[in-house]
Protein backbone atom coordinates (compact mmCIF):
# COMPACT_ATOMS: atom_id res chain seq x y z
CA UNK A 1 0.00 0.00 0.00
CA UNK A 2 2.79 2.40 1.01
CA UNK A 3 4.88 1.18 -2.12
CA UNK A 4 1.63 2.64 -4.25
CA UNK A 5 1.41 5.95 -2.86
CA UNK A 6 4.72 6.62 -3.15
CA UNK A 7 4.90 5.27 -6.67
CA UNK A 8 1.90 6.38 -8.12
CA UNK A 9 1.08 9.16 -5.67
CA UNK A 10 1.23 12.08 -8.11
CA UNK A 11 -0.38 10.20 -10.61
CA UNK A 12 -3.22 9.39 -8.49
CA UNK A 13 -3.94 13.01 -7.48
CA UNK A 14 -3.78 14.51 -10.80
CA UNK A 15 -6.17 11.71 -11.43
CA UNK A 16 -7.99 12.99 -8.98
CA UNK A 17 -7.83 16.33 -10.64
CA UNK A 18 -9.06 15.14 -13.66
CA UNK A 19 -12.04 13.83 -11.90
CA UNK A 20 -12.42 17.10 -10.41
CA UNK A 21 -12.40 18.98 -13.72
CA UNK A 22 -14.44 17.11 -15.67
CA UNK A 23 -17.08 17.32 -12.84
CA UNK A 24 -16.76 20.65 -12.54
CA UNK A 25 -17.40 21.42 -16.37
CA UNK A 26 -20.10 19.09 -16.52
CA UNK A 27 -22.07 20.78 -12.96
CA UNK A 28 -21.40 24.32 -14.84
CA UNK A 29 -22.91 23.02 -18.37
CA UNK A 30 -25.67 20.90 -15.89
CA UNK A 31 -26.77 23.64 -14.08
CA UNK A 32 -28.07 25.92 -17.24
CA UNK A 33 -29.12 22.87 -19.09
CA UNK A 34 -30.96 22.17 -15.93
CA UNK A 35 -32.11 25.67 -15.94
CA UNK A 36 -33.63 25.59 -19.47
CA UNK A 37 -35.09 22.95 -19.80
CA UNK A 38 -36.62 23.04 -16.38
CA UNK A 39 -38.37 26.49 -17.29
CA UNK A 40 -39.29 25.13 -20.21
CA UNK A 41 -41.13 21.92 -18.71
CA UNK A 42 -42.80 24.47 -16.13
CA UNK A 43 -43.96 27.18 -19.12
CA UNK A 44 -47.44 27.16 -20.55
CA UNK A 45 -45.53 27.10 -23.96
CA UNK A 46 -47.12 23.54 -24.94
CA UNK A 47 -44.17 23.25 -28.00
CA UNK A 48 -41.47 23.99 -25.38
CA UNK A 49 -43.28 21.67 -22.98
CA UNK A 50 -43.03 18.92 -25.55
CA UNK A 51 -38.89 19.42 -26.03
CA UNK A 52 -38.28 19.58 -22.26
CA UNK A 53 -40.42 16.15 -21.87
CA UNK A 54 -38.59 14.97 -24.69
CA UNK A 55 -35.21 15.67 -23.82
CA UNK A 56 -35.60 14.75 -20.24
CA UNK A 57 -37.30 11.30 -20.80
CA UNK A 58 -34.40 10.79 -23.83
CA UNK A 59 -31.50 11.22 -21.38
CA UNK A 60 -32.98 9.20 -18.22
CA UNK A 61 -33.51 6.77 -20.62
CA UNK A 62 -30.05 5.96 -22.05
CA UNK A 63 -27.83 4.58 -19.63
CA UNK A 64 -25.00 7.02 -19.29
CA UNK A 65 -22.34 4.58 -20.36
CA UNK A 66 -24.24 4.12 -23.99
CA UNK A 67 -24.03 7.47 -23.55
CA UNK A 68 -20.78 8.47 -23.48
CA UNK A 69 -19.99 5.61 -25.97
CA UNK A 70 -22.36 7.25 -28.56
CA UNK A 71 -21.26 10.80 -28.00
CA UNK A 72 -17.23 9.84 -28.21
CA UNK A 73 -17.69 7.05 -31.16
CA UNK A 74 -20.70 7.71 -32.64
CA UNK A 75 -20.98 11.44 -33.02
CA UNK A 76 -17.62 11.75 -34.73
CA UNK A 77 -18.27 8.72 -37.06
CA UNK A 78 -21.48 10.12 -37.97
CA UNK A 79 -19.49 13.65 -38.70
CA UNK A 80 -16.59 12.20 -40.69
CA UNK A 81 -18.92 9.83 -43.03
CA UNK A 82 -20.33 13.24 -44.11
CA UNK A 83 -16.97 14.27 -44.89
CA UNK A 84 -15.56 16.24 -42.26
CA UNK A 85 -12.46 13.52 -42.21
CA UNK A 86 -10.66 15.98 -39.75
CA UNK A 87 -13.16 15.92 -37.09
CA UNK A 88 -11.99 14.43 -33.59
CA UNK A 89 -13.23 14.89 -29.95
CA UNK A 90 -11.01 14.64 -27.33
CA UNK A 91 -12.27 12.46 -24.16
CA UNK A 92 -12.96 15.24 -21.71
CA UNK A 93 -14.84 17.16 -24.21
CA UNK A 94 -16.93 14.13 -24.99
CA UNK A 95 -17.02 12.91 -21.22
CA UNK A 96 -17.79 16.66 -20.95
CA UNK A 97 -21.33 16.30 -23.06
CA UNK A 98 -22.26 13.17 -21.68
CA UNK A 99 -21.78 13.94 -18.02
CA UNK A 100 -23.29 17.64 -18.65
CA UNK A 101 -26.76 15.93 -20.97
CA UNK A 102 -27.17 13.18 -17.93
CA UNK A 103 -26.93 15.49 -15.10
CA UNK A 104 -28.69 18.36 -16.96
CA UNK A 105 -31.49 16.04 -17.41
CA UNK A 106 -31.99 15.21 -13.33
CA UNK A 107 -30.98 18.74 -12.90
CA UNK A 108 -34.50 20.12 -15.31
CA UNK A 109 -36.23 17.63 -12.84
CA UNK A 110 -35.63 19.01 -9.83
CA UNK A 111 -35.57 22.88 -11.18
CA UNK A 112 -39.09 21.74 -12.22
CA UNK A 113 -39.89 20.16 -9.09
CA UNK A 114 -38.47 23.22 -7.21
CA UNK A 115 -40.59 25.75 -8.99
CA UNK A 116 -43.64 23.74 -8.44
CA UNK A 117 -43.43 23.47 -5.15
CA UNK A 118 -43.54 27.49 -4.83
CA UNK A 119 -47.27 28.29 -4.47
CA UNK A 120 -49.39 29.54 -7.62
CA UNK A 121 -50.53 32.51 -5.34
CA UNK A 122 -46.66 33.94 -5.25
CA UNK A 123 -46.96 34.08 -9.27
CA UNK A 124 -49.87 35.86 -9.42
CA UNK A 125 -49.39 38.63 -6.91
CA UNK A 126 -46.43 39.42 -9.14
CA UNK A 127 -47.97 39.45 -12.15
CA UNK A 128 -51.51 41.32 -10.39
CA UNK A 129 -48.57 43.90 -9.49
CA UNK A 130 -47.81 44.74 -13.37
CA UNK A 131 -44.42 42.06 -13.50
CA UNK A 132 -43.72 40.11 -16.64
CA UNK A 133 -44.10 36.55 -16.70
CA UNK A 134 -40.11 36.05 -16.64
CA UNK A 135 -39.70 38.84 -13.87
CA UNK A 136 -42.07 37.16 -11.97
CA UNK A 137 -40.26 34.24 -12.44
CA UNK A 138 -36.80 35.63 -11.86
CA UNK A 139 -37.81 38.08 -9.01
CA UNK A 140 -40.07 36.24 -7.06
CA UNK A 141 -40.41 32.38 -7.94
CA UNK A 142 -37.36 31.02 -8.69
CA UNK A 143 -35.48 32.22 -5.25
CA UNK A 144 -38.23 30.65 -3.19
CA UNK A 145 -37.55 27.60 -5.42
CA UNK A 146 -34.07 27.37 -5.02
CA UNK A 147 -34.30 26.63 -1.32
CA UNK A 148 -36.04 23.50 -1.52
CA UNK A 149 -34.13 22.50 -4.73
CA UNK A 150 -30.98 22.79 -2.56
CA UNK A 151 -30.74 19.50 -0.69
CA UNK A 152 -31.97 17.71 -4.30
CA UNK A 153 -28.84 19.69 -6.07
CA UNK A 154 -26.20 18.96 -3.51
CA UNK A 155 -27.26 15.05 -4.16
CA UNK A 156 -27.19 15.36 -7.96
CA UNK A 157 -23.78 16.95 -7.90
CA UNK A 158 -22.79 13.74 -5.33
CA UNK A 159 -23.88 11.44 -7.83
CA UNK A 160 -22.29 13.36 -10.83
CA UNK A 161 -19.08 13.45 -9.17
CA UNK A 162 -19.18 9.56 -8.35
CA UNK A 163 -20.23 9.15 -12.28
CA UNK A 164 -17.43 10.46 -13.91
CA UNK A 165 -16.12 6.74 -12.87
CA UNK A 166 -18.14 5.89 -15.92
CA UNK A 167 -16.12 8.22 -18.03
CA UNK A 168 -12.98 5.62 -17.45
CA UNK A 169 -14.58 3.52 -20.44
CA UNK A 170 -13.75 6.19 -23.00
CA UNK A 171 -10.20 6.64 -21.68
CA UNK A 172 -9.93 9.98 -20.19
CA UNK A 173 -7.68 9.65 -17.64
CA UNK A 174 -9.60 10.24 -14.25
CA UNK A 175 -9.65 8.64 -11.05
CA UNK A 176 -11.24 5.17 -11.73
CA UNK A 177 -8.94 4.84 -14.91
CA UNK A 178 -5.88 5.12 -13.59
CA UNK A 179 -7.02 3.19 -10.82
CA UNK A 180 -7.30 0.33 -13.51
CA UNK A 181 -3.34 0.72 -14.52
CA UNK A 182 -1.60 0.66 -11.19
CA UNK A 183 -3.90 -2.12 -10.76
CA UNK A 184 -2.63 -3.79 -14.11
CA UNK A 185 1.16 -2.43 -13.41
CA UNK A 186 1.08 -3.58 -9.64
CA UNK A 187 -1.51 -6.62 -9.47
CA UNK A 188 -2.05 -5.46 -6.37
CA UNK A 189 -5.97 -5.76 -6.53
CA UNK A 190 -7.15 -5.09 -2.68
CA UNK A 191 -4.64 -2.53 -2.10
CA UNK A 192 -4.78 0.64 -5.60
CA UNK A 193 -9.22 0.03 -5.30
CA UNK A 194 -8.87 0.52 -1.71
CA UNK A 195 -7.01 3.49 -2.27
CA UNK A 196 -9.18 4.94 -5.20
CA UNK A 197 -12.23 4.21 -2.57
CA UNK A 198 -10.84 6.15 -0.10
CA UNK A 199 -9.90 8.91 -2.40
CA UNK A 200 -13.18 9.49 -3.69
CA UNK A 201 -14.78 9.45 -0.20
CA UNK A 202 -12.92 12.12 1.13
CA UNK A 203 -13.58 14.24 -1.25
CA UNK A 204 -17.31 13.49 -1.42
CA UNK A 205 -17.40 13.67 1.94
CA UNK A 206 -15.76 17.36 1.77
CA UNK A 207 -18.38 18.10 -0.83
CA UNK A 208 -20.49 17.42 1.39
CA UNK A 209 -19.61 18.76 4.49
CA UNK A 210 -19.03 21.99 2.80
CA UNK A 211 -22.70 22.05 1.01
CA UNK A 212 -24.65 21.45 3.97
CA UNK A 213 -23.01 24.71 5.38
CA UNK A 214 -24.19 26.62 2.34
CA UNK A 215 -27.48 25.11 3.01
CA UNK A 216 -27.71 26.31 6.44
CA UNK A 217 -26.13 29.79 5.33
CA UNK A 218 -28.72 30.24 2.50
CA UNK A 219 -31.65 29.32 5.09
CA UNK A 220 -30.53 31.30 7.70
CA UNK A 221 -31.36 34.32 5.40
CA UNK A 222 -35.10 33.54 5.03
CA UNK B 1 -73.22 55.56 -21.35
CA UNK B 2 -73.21 59.23 -21.18
CA UNK B 3 -72.17 59.37 -18.01
CA UNK B 4 -70.07 62.52 -16.55
CA UNK B 5 -68.92 60.45 -14.00
CA UNK B 6 -65.55 58.24 -15.43
CA UNK B 7 -66.68 54.32 -15.89
CA UNK B 8 -63.55 52.92 -14.53
CA UNK B 9 -64.75 48.67 -15.53
CA UNK B 10 -66.95 48.04 -18.22
CA UNK B 11 -68.09 44.44 -18.88
CA UNK B 12 -69.63 43.34 -21.48
CA UNK B 13 -71.38 39.64 -22.03
CA UNK B 14 -68.33 38.28 -20.25
CA UNK B 15 -68.59 34.01 -20.03
CA UNK B 16 -65.46 31.90 -18.51
CA UNK B 17 -64.94 28.33 -18.91
CA UNK B 18 -62.99 26.07 -17.42
CA UNK B 19 -62.55 23.15 -19.36
CA UNK B 20 -66.69 22.42 -20.09
CA UNK B 21 -67.77 24.05 -16.56
CA UNK B 22 -69.03 27.16 -17.54
CA UNK B 23 -68.52 29.65 -14.01
CA UNK B 24 -69.43 32.98 -15.42
CA UNK B 25 -72.32 32.60 -17.96
CA UNK B 26 -73.29 36.33 -19.40
CA UNK B 27 -71.78 38.99 -16.95
CA UNK B 28 -72.45 42.11 -17.82
CA UNK B 29 -71.47 45.42 -15.27
CA UNK B 30 -70.14 49.12 -15.00
CA UNK B 31 -68.13 50.40 -12.43
CA UNK B 32 -67.81 54.23 -12.14
CA UNK B 33 -65.03 55.88 -10.10
CA UNK B 34 -65.47 56.14 -6.57
CA UNK B 35 -67.68 53.40 -6.41
CA UNK B 36 -67.64 50.44 -3.76
CA UNK B 37 -69.21 47.65 -5.05
CA UNK B 38 -69.39 44.29 -3.24
CA UNK B 39 -70.00 40.91 -4.60
CA UNK B 40 -71.88 38.49 -2.69
CA UNK B 41 -73.21 34.65 -3.08
CA UNK B 42 -72.25 31.40 -2.16
CA UNK B 43 -69.20 29.88 -3.25
CA UNK B 44 -68.89 28.37 -6.97
CA UNK B 45 -71.42 31.23 -8.18
CA UNK B 46 -68.39 32.93 -9.88
CA UNK B 47 -67.41 35.85 -8.05
CA UNK B 48 -64.01 35.18 -7.62
CA UNK B 49 -63.15 34.24 -10.84
CA UNK B 50 -65.32 37.59 -12.32
CA UNK B 51 -62.98 39.33 -10.14
CA UNK B 52 -60.02 37.64 -11.39
CA UNK B 53 -61.16 38.00 -15.37
CA UNK B 54 -61.16 41.66 -14.67
CA UNK B 55 -56.87 41.70 -14.34
CA UNK B 56 -56.21 38.59 -16.84
CA UNK B 57 -55.01 36.24 -13.93
CA UNK B 58 -58.25 34.81 -15.98
CA UNK B 59 -58.50 34.63 -19.37
CA UNK B 60 -62.14 35.42 -20.40
CA UNK B 61 -63.39 33.27 -22.59
CA UNK B 62 -65.66 35.62 -24.44
CA UNK B 63 -67.05 39.05 -24.37
CA UNK B 64 -65.25 42.20 -23.27
CA UNK B 65 -63.72 43.93 -20.46
CA UNK B 66 -62.73 47.78 -20.86
CA UNK B 67 -60.52 48.87 -17.50
CA UNK B 68 -59.49 52.53 -17.42
CA UNK B 69 -60.52 52.26 -21.66
CA UNK B 70 -58.27 49.19 -22.40
CA UNK B 71 -59.94 46.67 -23.59
CA UNK B 72 -57.89 43.87 -21.53
CA UNK B 73 -59.25 41.13 -23.70
CA UNK B 74 -57.82 42.78 -27.01
CA UNK B 75 -54.28 40.13 -27.44
CA UNK B 76 -52.68 43.62 -28.17
CA UNK B 77 -53.48 45.41 -24.71
CA UNK B 78 -50.06 45.86 -22.50
CA UNK B 79 -52.18 43.70 -19.70
CA UNK B 80 -49.20 44.22 -17.44
CA UNK B 81 -49.39 48.19 -18.04
CA UNK B 82 -52.72 48.03 -17.03
CA UNK B 83 -52.24 45.69 -13.97
CA UNK B 84 -49.60 48.32 -12.65
CA UNK B 85 -53.46 50.53 -11.68
CA UNK B 86 -55.44 47.47 -10.36
CA UNK B 87 -54.18 46.30 -7.00
CA UNK B 88 -55.09 43.04 -5.83
CA UNK B 89 -55.87 41.94 -2.39
CA UNK B 90 -55.82 38.08 -2.22
CA UNK B 91 -57.48 35.41 -0.03
CA UNK B 92 -54.01 33.89 0.83
CA UNK B 93 -52.36 37.16 1.21
CA UNK B 94 -49.61 36.05 -1.45
CA UNK B 95 -46.88 38.08 0.34
CA UNK B 96 -43.46 37.39 -0.90
CA UNK B 97 -42.35 35.14 1.63
CA UNK B 98 -38.76 35.42 0.88
CA UNK B 99 -38.92 39.12 1.14
CA UNK B 100 -39.36 41.31 4.54
CA UNK B 101 -42.35 43.91 4.28
CA UNK B 102 -40.13 46.99 2.87
CA UNK B 103 -39.23 44.83 -0.03
CA UNK B 104 -42.45 42.98 -0.93
CA UNK B 105 -43.74 46.90 -0.72
CA UNK B 106 -40.84 47.70 -3.43
CA UNK B 107 -39.74 45.63 -5.59
CA UNK B 108 -42.46 46.15 -8.09
CA UNK B 109 -42.58 49.91 -8.27
CA UNK B 110 -38.82 49.91 -7.94
CA UNK B 111 -38.62 47.16 -10.89
CA UNK B 112 -41.01 48.76 -12.94
CA UNK B 113 -39.30 52.12 -12.63
CA UNK B 114 -42.32 53.69 -11.38
CA UNK B 115 -40.81 54.87 -8.75
CA UNK B 116 -37.03 55.12 -7.31
CA UNK B 117 -35.51 53.05 -4.33
CA UNK B 118 -35.68 55.87 -1.83
CA UNK B 119 -39.08 57.64 -3.52
CA UNK B 120 -40.04 53.81 -2.88
CA UNK B 121 -39.04 53.61 0.50
CA UNK B 122 -40.74 56.39 1.82
CA UNK B 123 -43.86 55.73 0.09
CA UNK B 124 -43.63 52.30 1.96
CA UNK B 125 -43.23 53.89 5.18
CA UNK B 126 -45.90 56.03 5.28
CA UNK B 127 -48.39 53.36 3.63
CA UNK B 128 -47.25 51.69 6.70
CA UNK B 129 -48.23 54.05 9.15
CA UNK B 130 -51.31 54.19 7.29
CA UNK B 131 -51.97 50.60 8.23
CA UNK B 132 -50.71 50.70 11.85
CA UNK B 133 -47.41 48.54 10.65
CA UNK B 134 -44.36 50.87 10.53
CA UNK B 135 -42.74 48.72 13.66
CA UNK B 136 -42.79 45.66 10.62
CA UNK B 137 -41.08 47.35 7.84
CA UNK B 138 -38.23 44.92 8.51
CA UNK B 139 -40.51 41.59 9.74
CA UNK B 140 -40.25 38.88 7.30
CA UNK B 141 -44.13 37.21 6.05
CA UNK B 142 -43.70 34.07 8.70
CA UNK B 143 -43.44 36.63 11.12
CA UNK B 144 -46.69 38.32 11.14
CA UNK B 145 -49.95 37.27 12.09
CA UNK B 146 -52.54 36.57 9.37
CA UNK B 147 -54.12 40.51 9.90
CA UNK B 148 -51.51 42.22 10.06
CA UNK B 149 -49.78 39.73 6.71
CA UNK B 150 -53.19 41.33 5.08
CA UNK B 151 -52.66 44.98 6.00
CA UNK B 152 -49.28 44.55 4.27
CA UNK B 153 -50.59 42.93 0.99
CA UNK B 154 -52.90 46.00 1.00
CA UNK B 155 -50.45 48.37 1.06
CA UNK B 156 -48.23 46.23 -1.43
CA UNK B 157 -51.12 47.08 -3.44
CA UNK B 158 -51.27 50.66 -2.62
CA UNK B 159 -47.93 51.39 -3.20
CA UNK B 160 -48.30 51.13 -7.33
CA UNK B 161 -50.48 53.81 -6.29
CA UNK B 162 -53.66 51.93 -9.00
CA UNK B 163 -56.88 53.51 -9.40
CA UNK B 164 -58.87 50.39 -8.87
CA UNK B 165 -58.50 47.59 -5.87
CA UNK B 166 -59.73 44.30 -6.01
CA UNK B 167 -59.94 42.28 -2.97
CA UNK B 168 -60.82 38.57 -3.19
CA UNK B 169 -62.16 37.87 -0.11
CA UNK B 170 -59.55 39.60 2.08
CA UNK B 171 -60.77 38.58 5.79
CA UNK B 172 -61.65 34.70 4.93
CA UNK B 173 -58.33 33.28 6.18
CA UNK B 174 -58.45 34.96 8.79
CA UNK B 175 -59.15 34.70 13.05
CA UNK B 176 -62.32 35.90 13.69
CA UNK B 177 -60.59 39.01 15.82
CA UNK B 178 -58.21 39.91 13.18
CA UNK B 179 -60.66 40.53 10.64
CA UNK B 180 -61.88 43.96 12.07
CA UNK B 181 -58.42 45.45 11.85
CA UNK B 182 -58.40 44.96 7.57
CA UNK B 183 -61.91 45.95 7.24
CA UNK B 184 -60.58 49.23 8.78
CA UNK B 185 -58.06 49.54 6.15
CA UNK B 186 -60.57 48.59 3.70
CA UNK B 187 -63.53 51.28 5.14
CA UNK B 188 -60.61 54.17 5.07
CA UNK B 189 -59.77 53.47 1.78
CA UNK B 190 -63.60 53.49 0.20
CA UNK B 191 -63.71 56.87 2.47
CA UNK B 192 -60.69 58.05 0.14
CA UNK B 193 -62.59 57.50 -2.66
CA UNK B 194 -60.84 54.66 -4.12
CA UNK B 195 -62.59 52.44 -6.50
CA UNK B 196 -63.38 49.18 -5.24
CA UNK B 197 -64.62 45.63 -5.65
CA UNK B 198 -64.68 43.46 -2.86
CA UNK B 199 -66.06 39.69 -2.93
CA UNK B 200 -66.98 38.88 0.83
CA UNK B 201 -68.64 37.39 3.24
CA UNK B 202 -69.04 40.33 5.40
CA UNK B 203 -72.69 41.55 5.20
CA UNK B 204 -71.77 43.90 8.16
CA UNK B 205 -68.89 45.57 5.79
CA UNK B 206 -70.97 45.77 2.45
CA UNK B 207 -73.95 47.06 4.14
CA UNK B 208 -71.67 49.69 6.04
CA UNK B 209 -69.33 50.74 2.72
CA UNK B 210 -70.96 49.45 -0.40
CA UNK B 211 -72.50 51.96 -2.61
CA UNK B 212 -73.76 48.83 -4.51
CA UNK B 213 -74.01 45.15 -3.71
CA UNK B 214 -74.30 42.53 -6.40
CA UNK B 215 -75.69 39.07 -5.39
CA UNK B 216 -74.41 36.42 -8.08
CA UNK B 217 -75.40 32.74 -8.26
CA UNK B 218 -74.50 30.24 -10.99
CA UNK B 219 -72.32 32.66 -12.97
CA UNK B 220 -75.11 34.96 -13.37
CA UNK B 221 -75.54 38.49 -11.81
CA UNK B 222 -79.10 37.55 -9.61
CA UNK B 223 -80.04 41.18 -8.13
CA UNK B 224 -77.78 44.58 -7.79
CA UNK B 225 -78.77 47.68 -5.99
CA UNK B 226 -77.81 49.94 -3.04
CA UNK B 227 -77.10 48.02 0.11
CA UNK B 228 -81.01 48.76 1.64
CA UNK B 229 -82.54 47.05 -1.85
CA UNK B 230 -80.06 44.04 -2.15
CA UNK B 231 -80.04 43.13 1.69
CA UNK B 232 -82.75 44.54 3.30
CA UNK B 233 -85.32 44.01 0.82
CA UNK B 234 -84.47 41.58 -1.84
CA UNK B 235 -86.57 40.68 -4.46
CA UNK B 236 -85.32 37.64 -6.31
CA UNK B 237 -86.09 34.38 -4.09
CA UNK B 238 -82.30 33.47 -4.49
CA UNK B 239 -81.13 36.32 -2.95
CA UNK B 240 -83.64 36.21 -0.25
CA UNK B 241 -82.56 31.98 0.55
CA UNK B 242 -79.13 33.31 0.22
CA UNK B 243 -79.30 36.15 2.80
CA UNK B 244 -81.59 33.68 5.05
CA UNK B 245 -78.63 31.48 5.77
CA UNK B 246 -75.32 34.20 5.83
CA UNK B 247 -77.36 36.33 8.29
Amino acid sequence: MVMIIQTYGTMLLKAMGHTLLLCLLSLVFATIIGMIFGLMNVGHNRLLNFIGTVYVDAVRGVPLIVLAYFIYFGIPAGIQSLGFTGFKMDALQAGTIALSMNCGAYMAEIVRAGIQSVDRGQMEAGRSLGLSYGAGMALIVVPQAVRTMIPSIINQFIITLKDTSILSVIGFPELTNVGKTIMGNTFKNLQAWAIVGIMYLIVITLLSKVSKRIERRINRGR
Amino acid sequence: MADNKDVKISVKNLKKSFGTLEVLKDISLEVTEGEVVVLIGPSGSGKSTLLRCLNQLEKATSGQIMIDGFDVTDKHTDINKVRENIGMVFQHFNLFNHLNVLKNMTLAPVHLKRLSKEDARDKAMQLLERVGLSDKAQAYPSQLSGGQKQRVAIARALEMNPDIMLFDEPTSALDPEMVGEVLAVMKELARDGMTMMVVTHEIGFAREVASRVIFMEGGYIIEEGTPEEVLDHPKEPRTIDFLSKVL
